[in-house]
């Protein structure tokens, strides 16, 4: 926690996002959210359906514009870029690893993870050594010219996550990554994230079960689309949630 | 927590000192329940007055050996084979504190689940760490450790649920629509 700015590969910064703005079915799915996620960090963001969290994830990944606030993205703000460009930047910057139907079924694991490498613009062979450096360092590299039907929903799970991280990119978005998975297969697949944001990646997590969220550096709470607590400081240096927000939050009429 | 049900079942896989069954306890429960020599020492000599061990000989420095009898095996027998009574569960001074911020006035209820639930989301994270520092193949003592850690977490597990839930029933009972 050192307050330095420059090496966050994700900053938010008072981040909304409201839809139907102005007519009767306005909803805020996200207010005034700050958070830093620098490489070496895993942020877990938890929060009940509705909450918000989801919104958190599609902002971080430019899948989504804030209304209010500002995105920045490996040092670039998403505010300003055409919708084309926000997808370039997505696609160098990000990866994502869904609860399911991470994999294409008619590719090999590691075609799978070969395959933003090559809509990179890679040569096949560099790609291919790239993917298979991928698949080592989350300890499936004996499963690369496996289907996905034939590998476990844990492995499923890894090579997802060797895609996400493969080539430059450092920053990985999970969504619920442990969801379909017994208590083993998810642990294994949460000591793997965790291994590759210790040995330098971003990561965000977005779950509803403490026990995975546990992995994380820091915890934050979502309800109703508000900060309502944290384990930690959501942004480096700059301290938690303003404590009038979590009261108005806590007092609960809303 | 039976202590003598746990000195028993050790003493039942041979002969021990006190010193040594203390050792032996800590490190085979993952060194999550600290017991002190004094508390051996007692619950050594209620085993030997009940019938289920035996003093069977004094070294020069006066430490002494343990030895279980047939009751005494009879009686981890039964421990082994009989649940764990959970008629009567611990007293949880976070259910305590919980159950008596709903009928206090001026307590805000919310306030008080998230700070529960705050230190209950940093708890699982040092146990998670803690888990991280187990080698991934773990046998013996570590193997031990690592299930008692995973009980933890399962643990505090349910009980962010349980605050989780606690939350949404409120908010049920005061009318607010989810």
């Amino acid at each position: 926690m050192t307050g330095q700015t420059a090496g966050d590969l994700l900053r938010m910064t008072d981040a909304g996002r409201v839809h139907h703005a102005g007519t009767p079915a306005e909803v805020h799915a996200l207010r005034s959210f700050s958070l830093a996620v620098a490489p070496g960090e895993l942020v877990a963001v938890m929060g009940p359906s509705g909450s918000g969290k989801s919104t958190v994830l599609h902002l971080a990944g430019g899948l989504d514009v804030p209304t209010s606030g500002e995105v920045v993205l490996d040092g670039v703000s998403l505010g300003g870029l055409s919708v084309r460009k926000r997808a370039a930047l997505r696609r160098r910057a990000v990866g994502y690893v869904f609860q399911d139907l991470n994999l294409v079924p008619a590719l090999t694991a590691v075609e799978n993870v070969m395959l933003p490498r090559e809509l990179d613009g890679v040569a096949t062979s560099t790609a291919r050594t790239e993917a298979l450096a991928a698949l080592e360092e989350v300890d499936v590299a004996d499963l690369a010219d496996r289907f996905p039907e034939e590998l476990s929903g844990g492995q499923q799970q890894r090579v997802a996550i060797a895609r996400a991280l493969v080539g430059p990119r450092r920053l990985v978005l999970a969504d619920e990554p442990t969801g379909a998975l017994d208590s083993l297969a998810g642990e294994a697949v949460m000591k793997v994230l965790r291994a590759r944001v210790d040995a330098g990646a971003a990561g965000l997590l977005v779950t509803h079960d403490a026990q995975h969220a546990a992995w994380a550096d820091r915890v934050v709470r979502l309800r109703d689309g508000f900060v309502v607590g944290t384990t930690g400081d959501l942004v480096h240096g700059v301290g938690r949630a303003p404590a009038g927000v979590v009261g108005d939050v806590a007092g609960g009429q809303r | 927590m039976s202590i003598r049900h746990s000195l028993l079942s050790l003493l039942a896989e041979g002969d021990r000192h006190g010193y040594q069954l203390r050792q032996e306890f800590e490190g085979r429960t993952g060194g999550t329940w600290p017991v002190n020599i004094g508390q051996v020492y007692t619950t050594l000599g209620r085993l030997c007055r009940d019938g289920l061990a035996e003093e069977v000989g004094k070294q020069d420095d006066g430490s002494v050996t343990y030895r279980i009898t047939p009751a005494g095996k009879a009686e981890v027998d039964t421990w082994w084979t009989s649940p764990v009574t959970r008629a009567a569960p611990d007293r949880d001074e976070t259910s305590i504190k919980v159950a008596l911020a709903v009928s206090s006035p001026g307590v805000d209820v919310l306030a008080v689940l998230e700070t529960e639930r705050e230190e209950t989301l940093r708890a699982l994270q040092a146990y998670t760490r803690a888990k991280t520092r187990i080698p991934d193949h773990p046998t013996g003592g570590e193997l031990a450790r690592l299930l008692v850690l995973d009980q933890q977490i399962f643990t505090a597990e349910a009980q962010a649920r349980w605050l989780d839930h606690c939350e949404q029933r409120l908010a049920a009972t005061q009318g607010s629509v989810r």
